[in-house]
């Protein structure tokens, strides 16, 4: 079965002096039909800038680097132009932003907003279409949507603006949504409210949500598959529950020890020492060795390969023990 | 044993903007709080945006001036002390706001920045400053070579160590610490609060640790505050209010805190709409509109309850002898 997504060695360049810096190395990753997928990893990772790429919206002066290819249900995203590729952004493929604040424009009330995205996308009557918006609001669960559909952002609350910003990605009825940090700049209780709309919603229309975020605790409930990301690569991919219960990649393991729990004993936690380098530093070999606890010789010199670590668990380092896949 | 801070009864409202026709309406902040902080023991304000845990912090610290209510540090009243008197209170009362990024000046080296209240303070000759300056970046972990640089050349969990310096350099006995790893990715917020603990360990120092995240809250605190719409409402040892919240609101926050494990089922209480209009408080319990609690009456409407005793804690709710969840 051909997946909905599939992305091959994609990789994204920014002009840095005379040279190259490459924020985004060589991800290869596919995603199915209605499947749920995290992109997990710190600030800095290159996260945001994939999530940007599947949409050919990689800010300038970056670009797509020849020989990076990007499958939608077989088409082939890095050769549509024009219209086709804007049935893509916002059609087949929706967004959600961090903040909702600065995505939406403040001059416009919110009903206009969703409206617009609506009738981007096809053709109706005026009528129609803003029936079909205020259809959209109340699927996101605002209340009074056609009260709110006049509201303009500054009159709503943070959770309620996410909500807009969902409906807006949600109005080219898109087979993919890409949520970048939905709930990050929202209170717990809130961002709870937001999770849980987005599950409700993917599964009553059945498309895949690609869930991009920094945070493992968000992670671990509302997502079959998880991928993590270092220093612009890919370094281990499993299934959700498998990742957390045995995570393989070092990066992956310290990542997880190094969070504060709710719940079981509470010690010094584990700080991996440094921060992620800066894209035009990248280390040599495994661009984990200079973080990591257990690297050998062969790390400083020597890209790891993937190598399996279990039943559709790969990670990228040359300590998992198991035959490269 | 009387504690180095107490704060009583602090009120704070907020005059809001003039509507077109109409009054101001007036922000009702901080609704009367009242606590204690023991000398070398970290209390934790926890609250959602709007509960009123910064407004606290800054009240105390006198850098708002309260409406009403008490603030003693060590024997002196904070709040009524003159220019003379608050100044030395200054050096002995510090804080670490949440933005690395806007709370240093960035025309200023960090050496500059992290020795200003030495200055201000006239604790040093001049030839003593930069030796101590060392020292210090050295206590918190940053390379005392680097003190001639600017705040742009740092990451931000190196500028959080800058921040955290800075308020130490005066020797203070107590800081209130703003969110202070909100702003930073998970790794580095492991770094940042290991050292705010080997800190607190080697000078006795107090915190008032004001925060979001309940999972970090639990790693740092002694106590724990719960705030909600200005108020406290519930207040208790770390494990009793973790464990076994007696305050409904309390239950929903632990339980929307997403866990990073998805072998553990737990049942989530996801909390209807936001929280009232901080312009227009309820007669009742804040929290009566959005409360879940099988025991709520038409009391909980009309009659504010206020913080009572229960056991080892403190909780404002008429009826918090019955389980919420």
């Amino acid at each position: 079965m051909t997946p909905l997504l599939a992305v091959e060695n994609l990789r994204i360049t920014f002009p840095k002096g005379a040279g190259l810096s490459v924020p985004v190395d060589g991800v290869s990753f596919s995603i199915a039909k209605g499947e749920r997928v995290a992109l997990v990893g710190e600030s800095g990772s290159g996260k945001s800038l994939t999530s940007l790429a599947l949409l050919r919206l990689v800010p300038h002066p970056g670009v797509i680097a020849t020989g990076s290819a990007i499958r939608l249900d077989g088409d082939d995203v890095m050769a549509l132009e024009g219209e086709a590729l804007r049935k893509i952004r916002g059609g087949r493929i929706g967004l959600v932003f961090q903040d909702p604040m600065t995505s939406l424009n403040p001059v416009l009330t919110v009903g206009y907003q969703v409206l617009e995205a609506v009738t981007a996308h096809r053709k109706m009557s005026s009528r129609e279409a803003k029936e079909r918006t205020i259809e959209l609001l109340e699927e996101v669960g605002i209340p009074d949507p056609a009260g709110r559909y006049k509201a303009y952002p500054h009159e709503l609350s943070g959770g309620l603006r996410q909500r807009v910003m969902i409906a807006t990605a949600l109005a080219g009825e898109p087979d993919l949504l890409v949520a970048d940090e939905p709930t990050t700049a929202l209170d717990v209780t809130v961002q709870a409210q937001i999770l849980e709309l987005l599950d409700r919603i993917r599964a009553r229309r059945g498309m895949a949500v690609m869930l991009i975020t920094h945070d493992l605790g968000v992670v671990a409930e509302r997502t079959d598959r998880v991928m993590v990301m270092y220093a612009g690569q890919l370094v281990e991919t499993a299934p959700t529950r498998r990742l957390f219960a045995e995570p393989a990649h070092p990066y992956t393991k310290a990542l997880l020890q190094s969070m504060p729990r709710l719940t079981g004993p509470i010690g010094r936690l584990a700080s991996i020492p440094g921060m992620v380098p800066l894209p035009h530093l990248w280390p040599s070999g495994c661009r984990f060795h200079p973080r990591c606890p257990i690297r050998i010789p062969t790390c400083e010199g020597e890209v790891p390969p993937w190598r399996s670590a279990g039943p559709d668990h790969e990670a990228k380092c040359w300590l998992v023990e198991g035959r490269s896949p | 044993m009387t504690p180095l801070l107490q704060v009583t009864g602090l009120v704070k409202h907020f005059a809001g903007t003039r509507k077109l026709f109409g009054r101001a309406a007036t922000v009702h902040a901080l609704n009367g709080i009242s606590f204690g902080v023991e000398a070398g023991e970290t209390l934790a304000l926890v609250g959602e945006s709007g509960s009123g845990k910064t407004t606290a912090g800054r009240t105390v610290l006198r850098l708002l001036d309260a409406d009403q209510g008490a603030v003693v540090f060590d024997g002196i009243d904070v709040l009524a002390a003159d220019r003379s008197t608050l100044k030395a209170l200054r050096r002995r009362m510090q804080i670490v706001f949440q933005d690395p990024y806007g709370s240093l000046d960035p025309r200023m080296t960090i050496g500059d920045s992290i020795a200003e209240g030495i200055d201000i303070h006239r604790l040093l000759p001049r030839s003593e400053r930069p030796g101590r300056v060392a020292q210090l970046m050295t206590e918190v972990g940053l390379d005392p070579s680097f003190a001639s640089r600017y705040p742009h050349e740092f990451s931000g969990g190196q500028r959080q160590r800058i921040g955290i310096a800075r308020a130490l350099a005066v020797n203070p006995a107590f800081v209130v610490l703003d969110e202070p790893v909100s702003a930073l990715d998970v790794s580095v917020q492991a770094q940042v609060l290991n050292l705010l603990q080997d800190l607190q360990r080697d000078r006795n120092l107090s915190f008032l640790f004001i925060a979001h995240d309940l999972s970090v809250v639990r790693q740092m605190a002694r106590r724990i505050a719960v705030m909600y719409y200005g108020r406290i409402v519930e207040l208790g040892p770390r494990d009793e209010v973790l464990e076994h919240p007696r305050h409904p609101y309390t239950t929903a926050l632990i339980s929307a805190v997403p866990e990073p494990d998805p072998a553990t089922q737990r049942t989530r209480i996801v909390l209807p709409g936001d929280p009232p209009s901080p312009t227009v408080p309820p007669p009742g319990c804040p929290f009566a509109s959005r409360c879940f609690h099988p025991a709520k009456d038409a009391r909980c409407e009309s009659e504010r309850p206020e913080l009572r005793a229960l056991g080892s804690t403190e909780v404002a709710c008429h009826h918090a002898e019955t389980p919420a969840a």
